[in-house]
């Protein structure tokens, strides 16, 4: 007993903490901005036609048909027509082509020759029958059942449906995703949408019907499919592709979008339920809405049409619960008025509002009211709260309403969300009384003058005050119920004659707000400016319909004289230059060295050279000479090897102070290296062996 | 005295000049090439007096080079002296060789400090 009860209070504690965590917000269904954005999105490129694109000019007519203002373009009905008979006409059209110009002949219903039909619809079921991928069914059967639609042609079936059914059946997945083709294996949830739409075309293609087991299957990785369902913290769900391909990435907008008409599409024509739960509907419904106005032609196309899809569909219809103002005044008593619609703005069936609860968002949990029922007013389709209870104050609120459907029966048609947390902000006049001003003696806190402030009027009093006494304001702020009120702003400004400004924040306890500005302690704030100080007095909220900032007057201020080295204020910076480009740093390099002259270090590179010379001319007194050098052919090569070597030592290290680096040189001069040991030890083994031969000789 | 002296030092030098004469040629030419170093060594320090030390690594690399083969030149002529009784044993040529190696590599370490 115990532990049942225990466990009923924490999924209670549950589901509060869940319905709190919540956020609050508002959705509006389609209203007439909708309707002008559409006008200037889609405009006709050339005169009587949207663009060339078949493709673009459905989404154009569809947009404007859904949203009711097809009948203002009448002129593009003729150019369109051509276009599409001329697609229905060529034989080298797609089924891409064939399935848009359909689209567009089911909204313009142009005049198209019954021959050119049959034409078409044979080729539409040979490209059923040679499909290969998702897309070329879709295209294919799509427009099988558009030409049916538009022909009324009831003896126009699909050849071998369950065939066809069993093809796109074969490409789906186990978490109810769909493949574009057999030979591609990424999964996709765009495509799960396609997949439907394509079935929904073949059940109402087939001529018998479809076993039921497979319409089961479908529904069921319908389901699947909504597992993977995604959503945001306003309520809103939505499908994303798991996979980004960057390439062809959609968004989750038109991924929800085909997602939605594809599961639509085969609730239409799917007998049975499809038991989709109905708040995920109505969060897709709340993903859309959430868009507002999208700004691009086809992200708008998506949105409507989805919207479309979903404001009247077999699964459950959502409906959608705005405010047409959230903001309520409590000195213009403005009613509550609250709105319960259909997607697209059509009128809900017969309902009640009821408002559950208000609490302020400040102090969380006190409910202000409990249960209130909104009446409803059948002119203007709203419903009204019109008079506040007594204990609504100015502040931020969240309003808790609750939609109950008259007729028990269209719960299961309708869905309508629970309970809808909106806030609401209720703003009022504050009053402020027992405003004054006051000099105060510095010790002992005696009044040396004091003035009384009208502050809903002009002020101007005249203060004096020296740097050993006190300034102090205080007034009352008081809600129109009476209790204490705290603004954002309660701030106290001094602006000297020198446009050097203080500004002080004005505390409060409970309805009290008092400043003392003791001049002791701000001498070196106010720079030791002695003079004429204007006061200003701001006090601002959201909430606060009489936000004020309101000239007190001035207070002549007698300070001591600076010392010596006073703080100077800041010079007043020019807005312009702060954020302009900044001086230009000049960089300080150390300074190079002194070289000497260049002629002086030539002189001294000949000098270098002079010892050598020198040298040179020894070698010839002292009569050295090459008479030892190998005549013989094998080691004089050797020796003149040796030779080589070595100068080609000493210019691999020229090279090296050139331009080498030492792992280049290091490299080389291993190979040289090795070369000239091998070498050398040759040529000097043989002179060894020359001059011990002549030594034994 | 100053005569005397003179005369003493003249005749000094003329017998330390006829004693040099007696050395082989190839220990001269030795020995003119220390000479040729060190001198060369000698200019490039009165260089550095007049203008200053800035590269100092530069200056260093020139002067020890001229000395570390004048000193290698000086090992060479111990090891090559018929007189010096310690190498008698090693060839003239093999010291020729260790003469010629240990030059390249100076030289080798040498430029790389030159910058």
């Amino acid at each position: 007993m115990g532990r049942g009860n225990l466990g009923g209070g924490f999924a209670l504690l549950i589901l509060v903490v869940s319905s709190i965590y919540q956020a609050a917000a508002i959705f509006h269904p389609i209203s007439d901005s909708h309707r002008s954005a559409a006008l200037d999105l889609f405009t006709p490129v050339h005169h009587g036609s949207f663009s060339s694109s078949l493709e673009e000019a459905y989404e154009a007519l569809r947009t404007f048909e859904i949203l009711g203002i097809i009948e203002n373009k009448p002129d593009v009905g003729a150019a369109t027509c051509h276009t599409v008979s001329e697609t229905f006409r060529s034989t080298s059209s797609t089924s891409k082509d064939l399935y848009h110009a359909s689209k567009v002949n089911s909204i313009l219903k142009c005049d198209v020759d019954s021959k050119v039909f049959e034409g078409v619809v044979s080729r539409l079921q040979a490209a059923v029958s040679d499909a290969g991928s998702l897309l070329d069914f879709y295209y294919s059967i799509g427009s099988l059942v558009l030409i049916k639609d538009r022909t009324s042609k009831e003896d126009l079936h699909l050849v071998d449906a369950e065939g066809v059914f069993h093809s796109i059946k074969a490409l789906s997945q186990s978490d109810g995703r769909w493949r574009y083709s057999s030979n591609n294996p990424e999964s996709s949830t765009s495509a799960a949408g396609f997949a439907l739409e394509a079935l929904a075309g073949v059940v109402s293609l087939a001529s018998s019907e479809i076993d039921q087991s497979m319409i089961g299957t479908t529904k069921s990785d319908i389901l699947k499919l909504f597992d993977s369902i995604e959503k945001y913290d306003d309520g809103a769900f939505y499908f994303d592709e798991k996979v980004v391909d960057a390439s062809d990435h959609q968004g989750p907008l038109s991924t929800t979008s085909s997602v939605v008409r594809g599961v639509m599409a085969f609730a239409a024509v799917a007998s049975g339920s499809l038991n989709l739960p109905g708040d995920k509907i109505l969060g897709l419904a709340k993903f859309f809405l959430g868009i507002g106005i999208p700004g691009d032609a086809k992200d708008f196309f998506n949105q409507v049409n989805s919207l479309a899809c979903l404001e009247s569909n077999r699964v459950s219809v959502p409906l959608i619960l705005s405010l047409p103002a959230t903001v309520l005044s409590l000195t213009k008593k403005t009613p509550l008025e609250v709105r319960v619609n259909t997607v697209l703005g059509s009128n809900a069936p017969p309902l009640s509002v009821n408002l559950v609860r208000a609490s302020n968002s400040g102090s969380k949990g006190a409910s202000i009211i409990e249960n209130q029922e909104l009446k409803f007013d059948p002119e203007n389709a709203v419903y009204i709260l019109d008079v506040l209870p007594k204990g609504v104050d100015v502040g931020k609120y969240v309003f808790v309403f609750e939609v109950v459907l008259h007729d028990s029966e269209l719960k299961k048609v309708y869905v309508t969300g629970g309970q809808t947390q909106v806030p609401i902000f209720v703003t009022g006049v504050i009053k402020i009384d027992n405003a004054e001003v006051a000099v105060l003696d510095s010790d002992l806190g005696n009044i040396e003058i004091q003035k009384k402030l009208d502050l809903a009027g002009e002020n101007a009093v005249s203060l004096s005050a020296n740097h050993l006494e006190k300034l102090r304001l205080s007034f009352q702020l008081t809600t129109p119920l009476g209790h204490a009120f705290k603004p954002h702003q309660a701030i106290l400004k001094l602006i000297h004659e020198t446009k050097v400004e203080h500004i002080f924040m004005v505390g409060s306890s409970g309805k009290q707000f008092e400043i003392v500005l003791d001049f002791l302690g701000l001498i070196e704030k106010f720079f030791y400016f002695s003079g004429k100080y204007d006061m200003q007095l701001i006090v601002g909220d959201a909430v606060m319909e009489n936000s004020f900032l309101q000239a007190l007057g001035n207070v002549e201020l007698d300070l001591p004289e600076p010392p010596e080295k006073a703080p100077r204020p800041p010079l007043p910076v020019d807005p312009y230059s702060r954020y302009g480009p900044k001086a230009e740093i000049s960089h300080i390099f150390r300074s190079p060295e002194k070289r000497p002259a260049k002629e002086l270090s030539l002189a001294f590179l000949g000098l270098t050279f002079l010892p050598f010379i020198g040298f040179l001319v020894g070698l010839l007194r002292l009569g050295a000479n090459l008479k030892n050098f190998p005549t013989s052919a094998v080691p004089a090569t050797f020796a003149i090897l040796f030779q080589l070597g070595i100068a080609a030592v000493l210019l691999l290290y020229a090279l090296f102070w050139l331009k080498l680096d030492l792992f280049t040189t290091l490299r080389t001069l291993g190979f040289l290296g090795a070369f000239l040991m091998f070498v050398g030890h040759r040529t000097l083994s043989h002179l060894a062996a020359t001059s011990a031969k002549l030594k034994s000789a | 005295m100053a005569r005397s002296t003179g005369k003493d030092a003249h005749a000094l030098f003329h017998a330390l000049r006829s004693a040099y004469a007696a050395t082989p040629t190839n220990l001269k030419i030795i020995d003119l090439y220390v000479g040729f170093s060190v001198f060369t060594a000698l200019t490039q320090v009165a260089y550095m007096a007049i203008v200053g030390s800035f590269p100092f690594n530069s200056f260093l690399s020139g002067v020890l080079s001229c000395i570390g083969t004048a000193i290698l030149a000086v090992c060479l002529r111990i090891q090559v002296n018929k007189e010096n009784k310690e190498f008698k044993d090693l060839a003239p040529e093999r010291a020729f060789a260790d003469f010629v190696l240990c030059n390249l590599v100076l030289h080798l370490v040498i430029m790389n400090f030159l910058g």
